[in-house]
């Protein structure tokens, strides 16, 4: 299928593989998402969301099964180029905002392209303003993380989370942590980038408000997706 | 952002800033250990230059001298067995045999700066009433004044050894009553006499080589001490002092003379020095772990403190290296400016300590010896030593599994 981004087919995954205490938390999840699909995980606490996504962002290796991003398997990948997949493929938006608290705002979100390119540029630096200007914190450019709201954060980790321009962005819980009023904007801000740029979008989120205005809705119970 | 510092150099640098006191703290604590460092080191070279100054320009650095004389048995048909006692010789007092040939292959030795030949012997200093016994250097003062600097050490009259001249310590010149312009006489044992003119009164330094020292030219000593045309000593003075007693043991095995280095005839002073430098690289060793592990601990926090960073920047396509380097960078950068600030505090302590602590006449005690080598040496000593101890906390940051570390 030339528009998958993302397929997960029999994907497991373990801890303490071995032990007497090995735990098995995801159980087979089979999964796809199309480009410019925006997609809503639930569940229940405990159930493997964040276990799930961290193998979709490849920060984690799935125990079994296989994980095709783009049309690529991620078992044949060694640990520079998943990075570098990572890196221009991936953008995350955490729920606690995990800004880099040493930087500015526009500092942040230059960081994936500084990573990247290893010197910053005027280039850099001006799609860091661009973002941050569609983000509508165009004004806050300069002030420090902590300086900010956690509104104002969120929106500014959505605009790190597209500095690469990635074709999906990993979203997990990002208004678990702000009131109706921002946690509307962010939604919506993601929603809205996701309408302009065909950005594929997979939301962790407990709310269901927002999970019902999403494209689909996936529901993870036990480890197991429930149809 | 500094648009000419790379990402790792941007990433430390604000880091560093960011956890402002801690990075005062270890910067204060590596200034300490490189101040030490710098004080002890200049401190010392003063000290031992001083000290080797005194010791090796009133004295060459290898003598060359006649080999012990020994008896040897007559013996009888090869195989014989025979129980004889051989008594030691007395030593005569005789010249270096062929010493201008042995001069000359002395000359040709690159490592060799200085080549002086002399004459030594014991003779008997009157001035009316009063004699003493002393010993009498018969040396050509051009070659001599090179590898001994007497015009260095003299108090009174000039450096001036013609036939008719004597030069004499201070000591001896009181006992004797005598100044510079005045008449010596100077008997050898085998009765030879001659009227020599004090032409200029040394101080050594030392009170009874003050009494005993005196200066006349090779050829008046010659003919005083009965040895027309022979020398018993040939002085040296080499370009690398440490290595003045391997210079000898080559002198000695190729040729028919004893070669004695200061090292071996100054065997105190020389473990001295060797103490002193064997005490210094300890210190050095010493203060070097301490700022190490000083460094290493900071990190080490500075990894707890930054896992939610590292486990974002992993998350937005950091590779393990960039994170690598980013620690790796922090310690250099600490353990350099810890060395600037090191070196301005030692230097600045060993300039007070040296206008404040005097010998007993009130004359330096050590000369201030500040090199630009020691502060590019200590500097560079001071980064490397940095690096090496941001090794694990680097390695253990770029290590981090970035699920685990955004968990935190």
């Amino acid at each position: 299928m030339a528009s998958e981004i993302l397929r997960l087919e029999n994907v497991c995954k373990a801890y303490n593989v071995g032990l007497p205490t090995e735990t098995e938390v995801l159980h087979g999840i089979d999964l796809e998402l199309d480009h410019g699909e925006f997609l809503a995980l639930i569940g229940p606490s405990g159930s493997g969301k964040s276990t799930l996504l961290n193998i979709v962002g490849l920060l984690d290796q799935p125990t079994s099964g296989r994980l095709r991003i783009k049309g690529q398997d991620i078992a044949a990948l060694g640990d520079t180029e998943i990075t570098h997949l990572r890196g221009h493929t991936i953008g995350f938006v955490f729920q606690y905002h995990l800004l880099i608290s040493a930087f500015t705002a526009r500092e942040n979100v230059m960081m994936p392209m500084l990573a990247d390119r290893g010197f910053p540029s005027a280039e850099i630096e001006a799609r860091a303003d661009l973002l941050l200007a569609q983000v509508g914190l165009e004004k806050f450019a300069g002030n420090l993380a902590n300086n900010m709201s956690g509104g104002q954060q969120q929106r500014v980790a959505v605009a790190r989370a597209l500095a690469m321009n990635p074709d999906l962005v990993l979203a997990d819980e990002p208004t678990g942590n702000l009131d109706t009023k921002s946690a509307d904007a962010v939604f919506e801000l993601m929603r809205q980038v996701n309408r302009d740029s065909g950005t594929s979008f997979l939301l962790v989120t407990h709310n269901m408000d927002l999970a019902r205005r999403c494209d689909r809705i996936i529901e993870v119970v036990d480890g197991r997706i429930r149809a | 952002m500094n648009r000419w510092l790379p990402f790792e150099w941007t990433m430390a640098v604000r880091f560093l800033r960011e956890g402002r006191l801690q990075t005062i703290f270890i910067i204060g604590g590596i200034s300490i250990g490189v101040g030490v460092i710098v004080f002890m080191s200049a401190m010392l070279a003063g000290l031992q230059a001083n000290f080797i100054k005194r010791v090796l320009t009133s004295q060459p650095q290898i003598q060359l001298l006649t080999p012990d004389q020994v008896a040897r048995p007559l013996r009888n048909s090869a195989g014989e067995i025979e129980d004889a006692v051989v008594q030691r010789p007395s030593q005569r007092v005789i010249s270096i045999d062929q010493w201008p040939k042995i001069r000359a292959q002395m000359q040709a030795m690159p490592e060799i700066v200085a080549v002086s030949p002399t004459i030594l012997g014991s003779v008997l200093a009157v001035r009316g009433d009063a004699s003493r016994s002393v010993n009498l250097s018969g040396v050509e003062p051009d070659s001599y004044f090179k590898i001994v600097k007497v015009p260095d050490y003299i108090v009174a009259g000039e450096p001036r050894l013609t036939s008719e001249d004597i030069i004499i310590g201070v000591e001896l010149a009181k006992d004797l009553g005598a100044s510079v312009g005045d008449k010596l006489n100077v008997r050898a044992a085998s009765g030879a006499t001659r009227v020599l003119t004090v032409s200029s009164l040394v101080d050594l330094g030392n009170k009874s080589v003050n009494q005993r020292v005196c200066y006349v030219a090779l050829r008046t000593a010659q003919s005083l001490l009965g040895m027309i045309g022979g020398i018993t000593t040939i002085d040296i003075t080499v370009g690398d002092i440490y290595a003045a007693e391997e210079i000898a043991q080559r002198i000695q095995a190729a040729n028919v003379v004893e070669a004695d280095s200061w090292i071996k005839t100054n065997a105190q002073f020389f473990t001295a020095v060797q103490a002193q430098q064997n005490t210094n690289t300890l210190i050095r060793l010493f203060v070097g772990l301490s700022v190490a592990f000083g460094i290493a601990a900071v990190l080490v926090v500075s990894v707890i403190q930054r896992s939610k960073d590292i486990g974002i920047l992993r998350a937005m396509g950091t590779s393990r290296g960039q994170i690598l380097r980013v620690f790796l960078v922090q310690g250099g950068l600490l353990g350099f400016v810890g060395s600037l600030f090191g070196a301005a505090m030692g230097a600045f302590a060993l300039v007070y300590w040296h206008s404040v602590a005097r010998q007993a006449d009130g004359t330096e005690l050590f000369p201030l010896i500040l090199e630009r080598s020691l502060f590019v040496y200590t500097a560079l000593l001071a980064t490397v030593t940095g690096l090496l101890a941001a090794m694990a906390p680097a390695v253990r940051a770029a290590k981090l599994d970035p699920v685990v570390a955004i968990r935190g």
